[in-house]
């Protein structure tokens, strides 16, 4: 039998450009506290967030991510025309068919690059990073744009105590492309469906999804068991990351940049100490501003170090994203 | 065999390290919430560090149950009996 002929293998992957959409409008925690009947204070001390942003009706899953693309391309330097592949991570495009992936694929002009969606909730964008930059250097595609991008906001329920305050909307996306030095380890990642039920949508979207937000049905969907999850991912996050960092032969004192989902400031705060980071690796904290955008978070956090200044191209972050499955995936990459 | 005494400082060496909660209020009557003022949060991470300390296992679901220093120092030592 004749062997079928094996791809030829890829050069080194590297991120070679980011872009960002933050949605228009800022709401403040004042804006949400009535319905949970909370504080201010109360929201700050126990997850850090001031503020997170909320699309609007017509910044869309499909649109943020075009937004965000775009930039993204122009900072690789590359055209949509030579993207091989569109990988989208997200969990609030609400047609389970088709992607969201093709139509953005499109509205870039990356057709007929190939397109999927990918469902690892907010670790979504670590798993996109991974699959990327194994298909460069397995060459079966030579650039790949990877976004993260939610609108929970559609999804969230403005009454539930738990979740109310925490999530948002934003989009991220990279080029992931051939360059001459490598600069995505490898990925360290897993999941624990035992414990699906920690974060979960409460039903299958027909049963639940109406598509008038003034009806009492409403999409009230995404639940979640705050402690067990914080416990999860402060703690066994924690061996992930340093895994990560063995894996890739570096050393907290190596890295530059740390960048967590930026699922709960006290979460961030809680992995920090226990991976005892040195005072010299900046620590992303956009959760402040922006919320717990899922899989946007990662690369929202790694544009606004950069923009703040904190960090800088070719700096060394270590990502590690974890989420509802549950699932985590985490890398050591060299910053666009 | 650690005494109760010896439990409840090793507790509130962790209290103070996890939440900044003076070593010496963290008396056995005292409630974590209502008196030590250490929110649910803060909770998991004193558990996860005892857990560690007198290497015990103990549950999402018997945290609930901790109130007090008394209520911990109390489930620690069963554990360890």
């Amino acid at each position: 039998m004749n062997a079928l002929p094996a791809p030829t293998p890829g050069p080194a992957a590297a991120l070679l450009g980011l872009g960002v959409y933050r949605p228009a409008r800022v709401v403040p925690n004042a804006e949400i506290v009535d319905l949970i009947g909370s504080s201010d204070e109360w929201i700050r001390t126990r997850s850090g967030i001031e503020t997170r942003r909320f699309a609007g009706a017509d910044e869309t899953v499909v649109s943020m991510s075009v937004a965000a693309s775009r930039t993204a391309l122009e900072q690789a330097g590359i055209a949509a025309e030579q993207l091989d592949c569109v990988v989208v991570a997200t969990v609030s495009h609400l047609l389970q068919t088709p992607s969201a992936a093709a139509m953005i694929a499109e509205q870039l002009g990356a057709t007929p690059a190939a397109a999927f969606d990918l469902s690892a909730a907010c670790a979504g964008f670590c798993y996109g990073v991974s699959l990327a930059s194994d298909m460069v250097r397995a060459g079966s595609a030579q650039h790949v744009l990877v976004i993260g991008v939610e609108k929970l906001s559609d999804i969230t329920d403005p009454t539930d105590r738990s979740t109310s305050f925490i999530f948002a909307d934003g989009a991220g996306a990279v080029v992931v492309g051939p360059t001459d030095e490598h600069g995505i380890s490898p990925v360290v990642w897993g999941s624990d469906g035992a414990r699906y039920d920690l974060i979960r949508q409460d039903a299958p979207w027909p049963v639940k999804v109406d598509p008038d937000p003034e009806s009492e049905k409403g999409s009230h969907t995404l639940r979640m068991e705050g402690n067990p999850v914080f416990r999860w991912a402060s703690f066994e996050m924690a061996k992930v990351a340093k895994q990560t960092l063995e894996r890739a032969g570096l050393t907290v004192d190596d890295l530059d940049v740390f960048i967590p989902h930026q699922a709960n400031m006290r979460i961030t705060d809680a992995m920090a100490r226990a991976l005892k980071l040195p005072p010299h690796v900046a620590i992303a904290r956009d959760i402040a501003q922006q919320g717990n955008t899922s899989a946007a978070s990662v690369p929202l956090a790694m544009e606004r170090l950069i923009a703040d200044g904190e960090a800088r191209r070719g700096d060394l972050a270590l990502l590690i994203a974890f989420g509802a499955g549950l699932v985590y995936a985490a890398q050591v990459v060299r910053l666009p | 065999m650690a005494t109760t005494e010896e439990i409840r400082t090793s507790l509130a060496d962790i209290v103070n390290e996890v939440a900044g909660i003076p070593a010496d209020d963290v008396q056995l009557d005292k409630s974590f919430v209502d008196d030590l003022d250490v929110d649910s949060l803060s909770m998991v991470e004193v558990v996860v560090a005892a857990e560690e300390k007198f290497d015990v296992k103990i549950p999402d679901d018997e945290v609930k149950n901790l109130k007090t220093v008394g209520d911990a120092v109390a489930y620690i030592e069963r554990q360890l009996a």
